[in-house]
């Protein structure tokens, strides 16, 4: 006695900008394969593909399918649009970087897809399992793309800690999620949350372990300290382009993952996961920031920095209120902007065979370059808070949350690494503007790294003038969830 | 009686070989630990009366993966092996994290009690089979992280074909 049905597209609408995306990543693939001439179109390939997957996102209006286990509200679809601009910002980034490093992969981008994937179904995950495949899919496809130049031994070790590393975190999330899993028998997150009380959990030692044990996992994944080990080594080991990617992306898509299993699964536990990540936050700007400041090498400080604004993004996320996130959100997206703008200098500075990564190499860049070391200038002192760009902005709304929610200490740890922060940040622009220059560069301004330096700069400049409309923007998006 | 017997000999032997695997130099010998442990892991699904899982742990993983392990370990000449530095430089630091995590969640776990139950307990699956039970559940429930399951094997695959592909500059430059 089989019974058969009949598949009812309907079923799949909540996951139609993924099912678009998997097959752009497809489409890509294939036209490598058979058509290797039109290579140089794969870039903008996907760069169309994207615009029309944030297009559909941005449309979604609170769906749930697969009962329960995909939920497509304006909190996912905030983070999936932060994710969706990475992409199409390092496949810019990578029109650009593709003819000084020689990548000649076209299953590059398709990987890049495919990873975007995995984060838009991190992001409105409702199943402890969804997410969990959604996190391996993003992470398989980043590994690969570390590794991705062959002759550079650099990236192979880079590669290799990761997956290593990632292996590891993945191990220690399965053994949180199957812990859960006995104590409440289901994966769906918002059922856990009800049988926590019901069952009579609140107070269950077992369970608190399966929920730290995620903690450490999506703790990982985002680079917070004392799990941040693999973020510089893996940062300066892959290629710059993917380096930009991977420190906006996938940890837009933590923070999603993180305030989802948090907010929804465990919202009677916020005492214990908030003094929690308030100490860890403390911790990793601590690490994050006073490390950055001998690194000679800036993908290296940069690599570091990323540290310390996860940590700062995790103000918002531990102070556990619809504020606290809605600031979380604002702070990634616009971090994804000035970190992305940074990261495109760099690779606007590379030529092949010349990395041009160290401190040195920026020396003078203002007589040389004075439109580059203008654009870095804006970006640093946007990385380091100082109005009107739009760090400041998302620095401030993640203090007031944090004050709101009674964190006066961890606020106090903002404030002083920032300034902290200052001087690393501020010796670049001090290197360009107040030394002499080196060497003259001659720098390729490639429409695909302008596109990039121009949005970033709308981005930074454009919070920064207007924060209102981004802000309002992240608290409906909770609000109306 | 006898199954928890049973249980107590599979999980000593699954941590055992697991050790094991981990700590043997030789690298045939780990993997050959991996197919000792694999076979008790289905031993432990045999438990649970998933014969099914257990004839595919069997055949996928201790047939087919562990031999394309070994003939990767034949083919690929692993004369130095990899080393890489450690993050924290104190073994004993990473020695007393571990043993105390250790004890932190084996002294939680007297505290452990099952939750609901879900739709099939052991009597439905019994009556239904369990390798129609399991595909009626994959093929309905779960069929979203079953097709991201298959998506995650294809980014195997292809990863795979891009990082092994030896670069051939001169046939490229020419074409």
């Amino acid at each position: 006695m089989i019974n058969t049905a009949l598949v009812s597209w309907k079923a799949f609408g909540p996951i139609i900008p993924e099912m678009f995306l998997v097959c752009i990543g497809l489409f890509l693939i294939g036209l490598d394969v058979f058509s290797p001439k039109r290579r140089e179109l794969l870039p903008w390939l996907t760069v169309i593909g994207c615009l029309a997957a944030l297009v559909m996102v941005a449309g979604e209006k609170n769906i749930v399918g697969f009962g329960g286990m995909i939920i497509a509200d304006s909190y996912a679809s905030f983070f999936k649009i932060i994710c969706l601009l990475g992409v199409i910002l390092a496949a810019l980034m990578s029109e650009h970087f593709r003819r000084t490093e020689g990548l000649k992969q076209g299953e590059y981008y398709s990987l890049m897809i495919f990873s975007a994937v995995g984060m838009l179904l991190m992001a409105s995950a409702g199943d402890l399992m969804v997410l969990y495949l959604g996190l391996e899919l993003m992470a398989l496809s980043i590994y690969c793309l570390v590794g991705l130049p062959r002759n550079d031994g650099r990236s192979a070790e880079a590669a290799m800690k990761y997956l290593l590393m990632g292996g590891f975190a993945s191990a220690i999330l399965l053994y949180g999620i199957s812990l859960v899993y006995g104590l409440t028998g289901t994966t769906d997150i918002a059922q856990i949350a009800k049988y926590t009380v019901t069952g009579n959990l609140l107070e269950n030692p077992a369970l608190l372990a399966g929920l730290g044990l995620m903690i450490a996992a999506f703790c990982f994944k985002v680079a917070i300290a004392p799990f941040h080990f693999w973020t510089p080594d893996v940062y300066e080991g892959a290629p710059t382009a993917i380096t930009a990617f991977m420190s906006v992306g996938p940890k837009a898509a933590g923070f999603a993952v993180f305030g989802r299993v948090l907010f929804t699964g465990f919202p009677q536990f916020h005492d214990q996961w908030g003094i929690l990540l308030s100490s860890l936050a403390l911790l990793t700007m601590a690490i994050g920031n006073i490390t950055a400041l001998s690194q000679t090498s800036i993908k290296r400080m940069l690599a570091y920095s990323a540290v310390a604004h996860a940590g700062y993004s995790l103000l918002g996320v531990l102070s556990g209120t619809a504020e606290g996130l809605s600031a979380t959100m604002t702070y990634l997206l616009t971090y994804g902007f000035m970190n992305m703008g940074a990261f495109a200098i760099l690779v606007l500075l590379a030529s092949p065979g010349k990395r041009r990564e160290s401190l040195e190499d920026y020396k003078g860049l203002a007589k040389t370059n004075p439109m580059a070391a203008f654009l870095m200038l804006i970006f640093m002192f946007s990385l380091t808070g100082i109005p009107p760009t739009a760090g400041f902005i998302g620095k401030f709304y993640l203090l007031k949350a944090a004050l709101g929610a009674g964190y006066t200490m961890t606020v106090i740890g903002l404030v002083v690494f920032s300034s902290i922060s200052a001087f690393f940040y501020l010796r670049v622009v001090r290197y360009m503007y107040m030394s002499d220059p080196q060497e003259n560069i001659a720098l390729d301004f490639t429409p695909g790294i302008s596109a990039v330096l121009g949005i970033a700069l709308l981005g930074v400049l454009g919070i920064g003038l207007l924060p209102g409309s981004v802000i309002g923007q992240a608290a409906t998006a909770l609000l109306g969830q | 009686m006898f199954t928890y017997l049973f249980f107590l000999y599979c999980a000593v032997m699954i941590v055992g070989t697991g050790l094991l695997a981990i700590t043997m130099r030789n690298p045939v010998h780990a993997v050959l630990m991996v197919l000792v442990l694999f076979f008790h892991m289905a031993g432990l699904y045999l438990i649970l009366g998933a014969e099914f899982l257990a004839a595919v742990q069997i055949i996928v993983y201790a047939g087919a993966i562990l031999v394309l392990y070994l003939f990767v370990l034949f083919l690929v000449s692993l004369r130095d092996e990899v080393k890489m530095d450690r993050f924290v430089t104190s073994a004993w630091l990473g020695r007393i994290i571990s043993v105390g995590l250790a004890v932190s969640l084996i002294s939680m776990l007297p505290t452990f009690v099952l939750g609901q139950k879900g739709h099939w307990p052991m009597a439905a699956v019994i009556k239904a089979t369990h390798t129609k039970a399991l595909g009626m559940e994959m093929y309905t429930s779960y069929i979203l992280p079953f097709e991201i399951a298959g998506l995650i094997l294809l980014i195997a695959v292809i990863g795979g074909l891009v990082l092994a592909k030896h670069d051939t500059p001169t046939t490229i430059e020419k074409s």
